[in-house]
């Protein structure tokens, strides 16, 4: 809904003239009155105000029915909207762990005592082949080493608007280490849709289920199982929705495909739409990946314009559909259906109870589809060169090309196209990393793999991976990994059940403690307690995986956890730290 | 005999009615499954994780759990209501939980639903919360470092007051109380001691200002009998019996 709209310019604007803010107001309300439109519109304001400020939450407030109360609780929910009035500018470091390797610390240290700037940690920004990076008032800053960080340092300091930065400092580049025939794909617009509709929706359906194409977000559900269900569900309205909210960290894959492969995507997704019955489709996009927006909508307007979006697509009577671009702000969780699905409808992101699923009663209750942006693509591939070829690129029931986001210790850092089933091993040896000690494989909801286990093959039936794959150099330490995933965890958990809301916290702390030294046997049984308690009860999957990193860890090489314990297991607290407060009111500061 | 409407509960048969949830029924035939964010008069929640239950093997909540007939269900067994202590622990370190100055100790849902599983101390470091007490309202007090996020004062304050008063904010453990009004004040809106978001929170959040500590100890809600025999209640909903 959001494809006529300017996009905001680098500088937040000030806006307080009230006559402005309402006609924008009354414009985000007008453009689909019947969708829920609040999260764009506090998107859209945040991006242009800098924050959320009282008068847009009244006007907003007014126009949308809902009471400031409820859409404040909307706002604090999303990490990248804010109802504190913002300084000139906004930097968000991420803070995944090959962020973190590449000095991200440093940067942090450095940039924190400028006045004019608030800065802050946010999850991993999807950039992590050239990192450290960051987002700049809602804009990616990339390659943020000690040279540049100093030079974004001195621009903060003289005030120097983000728009008049050095273009190179945004540079965001793509980078193809290995293709395959998905990347390789260069269909004639509408040619892979013409193709299907010769064929018929019966035939497709056949072709799709002997083709055995898995989802690529991580979970590997059969696609024609998911589409055959759609189908068959008796509802004047259904939508497709595809999960660009690219979370997991370590990911980066479709940012290249949106980039670069948003004709494949299209193709996928109305494909989808003619297959199933679907009326009406979403992009969700994560907001870290706001820089798209514009080529992404650009792709979607050609589509439009040549008929492969709209009414009667292709000259069929009747075949309607189109697609809408959402944008995320910041919530990892999002990228669980149903909690895409409650921020789609301008809600806090958090997961539904289920049953229903979203494929019976998903979006504003309709029946809806949701697959990752990969799969959509792997649509478009898998119909260019038929079922039969498709399957024959797998392993072991495991079909068709999967593509990989490789970061973190390797000399070819960037994208690899490989045949589901591609070993550990080779995948590293491409990448440069053949002296790795270790793998995370699938981000850190997904596995460590030790070098002795580099034959690994990467698969739905051996080692699953929604396409993060951090290499690990010999000289690193392997803690680094549960430590830093479980800060990921205690930052992006909902907050909606207890063992992951208060658990997720708890665990991290102790983590940290471990890391500085400071851990006891007493950390360790608080943590092994609390993951059991999640895979037990939590609400979620992200519950059931958060303690993922550290079990198999414990599992693998427990001396990296306990080698670092402490014999004293005495107060878990430190004194110092305790009585800071007490002693600076006291003026007795240390 | 298995009754066509019945599962079975630690070894005993329940029967139920079509739609109801394992905890429904469980508690329409007085049978206690140790409970927080449910209440009869409002839809599931399913985050307190407290009514965990073994459902063939699985663990689910018992609140949003359909039942079926012919269901094994384990409640009041070991490995669960060890989980059971270490969810109410952590609901206990995350806020301010002290019960022994606390206006609700006695009637504190929390607090006997602690004493029902056995708990006996925090075991986890406390978090120390420091979110916003709100007293600008003259006759209500809002603690919210006190709050489980279960939401019952969410649904009754819109549900049955038609007021809207109260929505969750923030993310994670960040997530608190809002009040819906400009400067996020309950002494802002028109909330009154009579509204049923008054009387539904299962811990301390939303007090009366006046009246605290009137039964003094001994003779306050559970210490009569134990919330697995007198349900989940707010002192003033239950009719005891007079003290001996």
């Amino acid at each position: 809904m959001w494809r006529n709209l300017p996009l905001p310019t680098h500088a937040p604007r000030r806006a307080t003239d009230e006559a402005y803010l309402a006609s924008v107001v009354s414009e985000l309300a007008s453009v689909h009155p019947e969708q829920p439109w609040l999260l764009q519109a506090l998107i859209r304001l945040q991006l242009e105000l800098g924050w959320l400020s009282p008068q847009a939450l009244d006007l907003l407030s007014k126009a949308s029915g809902q009471s400031q109360g409820e859409i404040r609780g909307v706002i604090d929910f999303y990490g990248f909207l804010t109802t504190q009035p913002p300084k000139a500018y906004r930097l968000l470091l991420s803070n995944n762990l090959t962020d973190q390797w590449l000095g991200q610390g440093n940067n942090f240290d450095r940039l924190s005592s400028l006045n004019n700037l608030d800065l802050a940690y946010t999850s991993c920004t999807g950039l992590c082949d050239q990192g450290p990076a960051g987002l700049i008032n809602g804009l990616p800053l990339t390659r943020l080493n000690d040279q540049r960080c100093q030079q974004v340092a001195e621009a903060i300091q003289e005030s120097v608007p983000v728009s008049d930065w050095p273009v190179e400092w945004f540079q965001v580049t793509e980078t193809i280490q290995q293709s395959g025939p998905l990347l390789e794909l260069r269909p004639k617009p509408g040619e892979l849709l013409a193709s299907c509709l010769a064929m018929g929706v019966e035939a497709f359906m056949a072709e799709l289920k002997t083709s055995g194409l898995q989802g690529r977000g991580g979970a590997g559900f059969s696609t024609w199982q998911k589409w055959d269900s759609c189908r068959n569900e008796a509802a004047p309205t259904k939508y497709l929705v595809c999960n660009a909210d690219e979370g997991e960290p370590g990911t980066f894959k479709d940012r290249l495909l949106l980039a670069e492969y948003a004709d494949l995507l299209i193709a996928g997704m109305t494909i989808g739409a003619w297959a199933t019955g679907a009326n009406q489709g979403f992009i969700y996009l994560r907001g870290e990946y706001l820089f798209l927006f514009s080529s992404l909508r650009a792709a979607l307007k050609r589509h439009q314009t040549a008929g492969l979006l709209g009414q009667n697509i292709l000259g069929v009577a009747g075949f309607d559909f189109d697609i809408d671009i959402h944008l995320g702000a910041g919530a990892y969780v999002c990228g669980e259906e149903s909690a895409l699905i409650e921020s789609l409808e301008s809600k806090r992101g958090i997961p539904r109870l289920r049953p229903p699923y979203p494929i019976s009663r998903g979006y504003l209750n309709q029946p809806t589809l949701v697959n990752n942006v990969e799969t959509f693509c792997a649509i478009s591939h898998l119909v260019s060169g038929g079922a039969a070829a498709f399957k024959n690129l797998g392993h072991e029931g495991s079909a068709g090309t999967k593509l990989h986001s490789v970061s973190g210790d390797c000399a070819k850092p960037g994208i690899y196209e490989c045949a589901l089933g591609t070993p550990v091993n080779d995948l590293l040896t491409l990448a440069g990393a053949e002296t790795a000690k270790a793998v995370q494989v699938g981000g850190p909801s997904g596995q460590l793999i030790l070098a002795g286990d580099f034959d690994t093959r990467l698969s739905f039936t051996s080692r699953s991976s929604g396409g993060s794959i951090m290499a690990v150099g010999p000289l690193r330490d392997l803690f680094d990994l549960p430590a830093n995933f479980g800060a990921f965890f205690a930052q992006e958990s909902c907050g909606f059940c207890t063992p992951c809301r208060v658990g997720s916290q708890l665990i991290s702390g102790a983590l940290g403690r471990i890391k500085s030294g400071q851990g006891s046997g007493r950390d360790l049984e608080t943590i092994t307690e609390l993951v059991q308690l999640n895979t037990y009860a939590s609400h979620c999957g992200l519950g059931h995986t958060l303690g993922h990193p550290f079990q198999q860890l414990m599992a693998l090489q427990p001396g990296a956890i306990t080698g670092k314990l402490t014999a004293d297991d005495g107060p878990r607290f430190s004194l110092q730290a305790a009585t800071n407060e007490a002693r600076g009111l006291a003026g007795n500061r240390p | 005999m298995t009754s066509e409407r019945a599962f079975t509960l630690d070894d005993t048969e329940v029967e139920f009615e079509p739609g109801d949830s394992l905890l429904t029924a469980a508690l329409a035939s007085d049978r206690y499954i140790p409970h927080l964010c449910a209440h009869p008069d409002f839809s599931p929640h399913g985050s307190c994780r407290v009514c965990l239950v073994e459902v063939d093997g699985h663990n689910r909540p018992a609140c949003t759990t359909a039942a079926q007939p012919g269901m094994t269900i384990r409640s009041d067994i070991e490995p669960i209501n060890t989980l059971r202590r270490q969810l109410l622990q952590l609901l206990f370190v995350e806020g301010n939980h002290f019960c022994p100055s606390c206006e609700q100790s006695g009637q504190c849902q929390l607090q006997a639903t602690a004493y029902a599983v056995g708990m006996t101390d925090l075991h986890y470091p406390p978090l120390g919360p420091r979110r916003e007490l709100d007293a600008s309202h003259p006759d209500l007090l809002l603690d919210r470092d006190r709050c489980i996020g279960c939401e019952l004062c969410v649904k009754a304050s819109s549900e049955v007051d038609q007021k809207h008063i109260f929505s969750l904010g923030g993310r994670g453990t960040h997530t608190q109380l809002i009040v819906n009004s400009e400067h996020n004040q309950l002494g802002e809106t028109d909330m009154t001691p009579d509204d049923r978001a008054a009387h539904i929170c299962p811990v301390g959040v939303i007090l009366f200002k006046t009246g605290n500590y009137a039964q003094p100890t001994g003779q306050r809600l559970y210490d009569q009998q134990p919330i697995s025999v007198i349900g989940n209640h707010r002192a003033e909903d239950v009719e005891l019996p007079p003290t001996p």
